[in-house]
């Protein structure tokens, strides 16, 4: 709020900035008989080049005491304690902070910890000096990039050039942003990951065969140590995403590819598919009820006609249907453009040698796009082992290492979400294991997706 | 003198067409064209660019079907049997008309399945053996066996573009068709490689009836010895290459080969 106050002024300066900019570049263009040519840019280049000069370093000092701001406040108010009140670092001052920070917004009536009400003033005092600063400096910066920036302007001043440079410094600006994020996302992982293995060795989470991860939260509670054995996860996301999902996605997507590009008329392929690819814009959770609510019970049914009593209504095959119906779109627009890119001369030649569509189609074109086919495969793989929603609602939390397909499963998206919903404690093994499972899911799409863009790439290259 | 430019000879023929109309959704393309294809000799097509050429000729193998669109009327024979009629199976009647492209489309597969594809597709091989003899004879014809020979394994797209076209007429040849028809089958090669097509040719001449379209007009004269020219979508003069290139009736077909347009 006081931030969103303080950017308000400071873009309300700038505009401020951009009016005399554009202003003095108008008195320019009059003083110089108002002649084409005369003044090298239009005054509202001179007005958008004083108020990025005036706006950017101002924006950086306000969004860097956002950044940082509190923890300084923090540091302070933790300082003001002596020693032997000081609580321990970590959760303790987390605790007291929070009530110090509820006190001061008024959002907490009273507090529990005693030192709450003593430090609520030093708190207030420390963020109203701390925003008065930032504002200060943010304001004087303004003033100072305006003037420097104002004063350069000149009948001769290539402020359309120099607005040219600034844009493009905000382009990249706002790609390094995106780029920043992943990495942050990626180093968290990393992190997190290393203190898991700290508790639980590497091997035992890659190799083990077990997986239960109940620890006792309380040294005298009775119930299992826990044990962090993925491999059960990762079968079952393999089962679910890479067989099941694929043995519907694979030849529903690719047949479907082959009669829009091969047989489809004109029109037909006009309405169709969009339809198609409109699958892919239904929303995952609505995959994932209708898996539990309409595909699982009827799964069941059928494994209770087979004989197995005992059928569980969680199922990899529920689950692993509705995903590979979700994929279809994945592949069959993959395998759309490799079929499309293959030359209709190569279609051509083998119709003139007398093959009919079909073994054409199965002799020529597949063979052709075959790469590019396997890259959306492979796409649409690394899409179906890190879908959520689908697998929490229909394939179950029992980490069974099966291959029949009428059992329940589990997944690795599906344990991490079991992992961290819930009271937990932040730091045990049970919920550190879920950025272990996060990290080797995002080392497995990764290299998949690595792997099918090059495989993609090169089938480009063939065709030019 | 004969007043119906189609019958430009007195052998019978191997292919007629008979008042031939092609469309294009509304657009016509040939109009009321009539002709007969000799089986002894090769004949050529020449006219300017977007006259219809390319279109007439993929009337002989049914390959206007293949085109969104197309509509062809008129009667069109092989061998006194109708192209058209409703109980021509397509799929033979391709592999009687054999078919060469402008740019040569080999598949992407080894020489030796290139060669192979048609006889596969219409079963003209019992064993592996026979199917051996058929791609080294086709090659043999096609004049590509010496330099095929020893990379029969390797791709037929990796081939020189010259290779690649003579491959692509071995591959129409696997099948021992009656009628090749090539649409420009030099216009994306180099002169030396476009003289060893022209060689084939006429080396291919007599076993099988030859139609070859072609914008160069002295390649018509080296190669053919009946010339149709055509102009707009209608066959203007037909007649020996000879006199066609020589002694032209139509003031057209005499502008046009003395270069005044085209
Ligand atoms: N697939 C097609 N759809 C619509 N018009 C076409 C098509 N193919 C050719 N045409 C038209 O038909 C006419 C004859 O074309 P074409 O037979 O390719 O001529 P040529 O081979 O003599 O250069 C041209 O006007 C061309 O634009
Ligand atoms: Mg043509």
């Amino acid at each position: 709020m006081r931030l969103l106050i303080a950017f308000a002024l400071v873009l309300g300066l700038a505009g401020l900035a951009y009016l005399a900019g554009r202003a003095r570049g108008n008195r320019m263009v009059t003083a110089a008989g108002g002649r084409m040519g005369a003044v090298h840019s239009r005054p509202v280049y001179h007005g958008a080049y004083v108020a990025v000069l005036a706006l950017a370093p101002a924006l950086i000092v306000l969004a860097g005491w956002g950044i940082v701001g509190e923890g300084l406040i923090e540091g302070q108010v933790l300082g003001s304690l002596s020693a032997a009140e000081r609580p321990a670092p970590g959760n303790d001052s987390e605790a007291l902070l929070n009530e110090v920070r509820g006190l001061v917004n008024g959002d907490l009536p009273q507090a529990f910890n005693p030192l709450a009400p003593r430090l609520a003033p030093v708190y207030a005092a420390a963020r109203s000096n701390g925003d008065l600063l930032a504002g200060a400096l943010a304001v004087a910066l303004l003033a100072m990039g305006g003037l420097w920036g104002w004063s350069r302007l000149r009948p001769d001043f290539r402020a359309r050039n120099r607005v040219e440079t600034q844009v493009r410094a905000l382009l990249l600006v706002a790609s390094v942003v995106a780029i920043l994020t992943t990495f942050g996302i990626v180093l968290s992982l990393i992190f997190e990951s290393i203190r898991f293995f700290q508790l639980v060795s590497p091997v035992e989470f890659l190799t083990g065969l077990q997986w239960s991860p109940q620890t006792a939260i309380r040294a005298d509670q009775v119930g299992s140590t826990g044990a962090f054995g993925a491999v059960p996860l990762f079968w079952g996301t393999i089962f679910i995403g890479a067989i099941i999902a694929m043995a519907v996605a694979i030849p529903l997507g690719l047949m479907s590819a082959i009669y829009l590009t091969q047989y489809a008329d004109p029109r037909v392929r006009k309405w169709l598919k969009p339809i198609l690819e409109l699958l892919a814009g239904v929303p995952t959770v609505v995959y994932g009820f209708f898996a539990a609510l309409t595909i699982a019970p009827l799964v069941r049914s059928f494994a209770v006609a087979l004989g197995m009593t005992n059928a569980s209504s969680d199922s990899a095959l529920a689950a692993g249907l509705v995903m590979g119906v979700m994929i279809i779109p994945f592949v069959s627009s993959m395998a759309d453009d490799a079929l499309a890119a293959v030359p209709r001369a190569m279609r051509d030649g083998s119709l003139a040698m007398g093959a009919t569509p079909s073994e054409t189609v199965k002799k020529v074109l597949v063979p052709a796009a075959l790469p590019g086919i396997m890259g959306g495969v492979l796409l649409a793989v690394s899409r179906a082992i890190g879908e959520t929603m689908i697998v929490v609602m229909a394939a179950g939390l029992a980490a069974n290492l099966t291959a029949n397909p009428f059992s329940s499963v589990t997944t690795v998206t599906t344990q991490i979400v079991a992992l961290l919903t819930g009271d937990q404690e932040f730091d045990s093994a049970k919920t550190l294991s879920a950025f272990a499972l996060g990290l080797v899911l995002f080392v497995m799409t990764l290299i998949l997706n690595i792997y099918a863009l090059a495989v993609v790439k090169r089938y480009r290259e063939a065709y030019e | 003198m004969n007043q119906n430019p189609a019958i430009g000879h007195n052998t019978v023929p191997k292919m007629t067409a008979r008042d031939v109309n092609v469309f294009y959704g509304q657009k016509q393309a040939i109009k009321n064209v009539s002709i007969d294809v000799s089986a002894e000799h090769v004949t050529a097509f020449i006219g300017p660019s977007g006259c219809g050429k390319s279109t007439f000729l993929r009337c002989l193998n049914r390959m206007n079907d293949t085109v969104d669109g197309a509509r062809v009327e008129g009667r069109i024979e092989l061998d006194g049997q109708d192209v058209y009629a409703s109980g021509m199976d397509v799929v033979q009647l391709r592999a009687r008309v054999g078919m060469v492209f402008q740019k040569p489309n080999p598949f992407p597969k080894s020489i030796y399945e290139n060669v192979a594809y048609g006889p596969r597709l219409h079963g003209l091989a019992r064993s592996k053996t026979d199917m051996d003899e058929i791609v080294e004879s086709a090659l043999k014809r096609a004049g590509l066996w010496d330099e095929a020979k020893d990379r029969l394994n390797e791709s037929g797209t990796a081939m020189s573009g010259g290779q690649q076209q003579r491959l692509c007429i071995a591959r129409a040849i696997a099948v021992d068709p009656e009628v090749i028809l090539m649409d420009e089958p030099c216009s994306a090669l180099d002169p030396i490689a476009t003289a060893r097509i022209e060689e084939l040719i006429d080396e291919l001449r007599g076993r099988y009836a030859i139609v070859i379209v072609t914008h160069n007009m002295q390649q018509a004269a080296r190669v053919s010895q009946k010339t149709a020219f055509f102009h707009l979508g209608t066959l203007v003069e037909y007649d020996d290459t000879s006199s066609i290139f020589t002694n032209p009736k139509a003031t057209r077909t005499k502008d046009y080969i003395t270069g005044r347009y085209g």
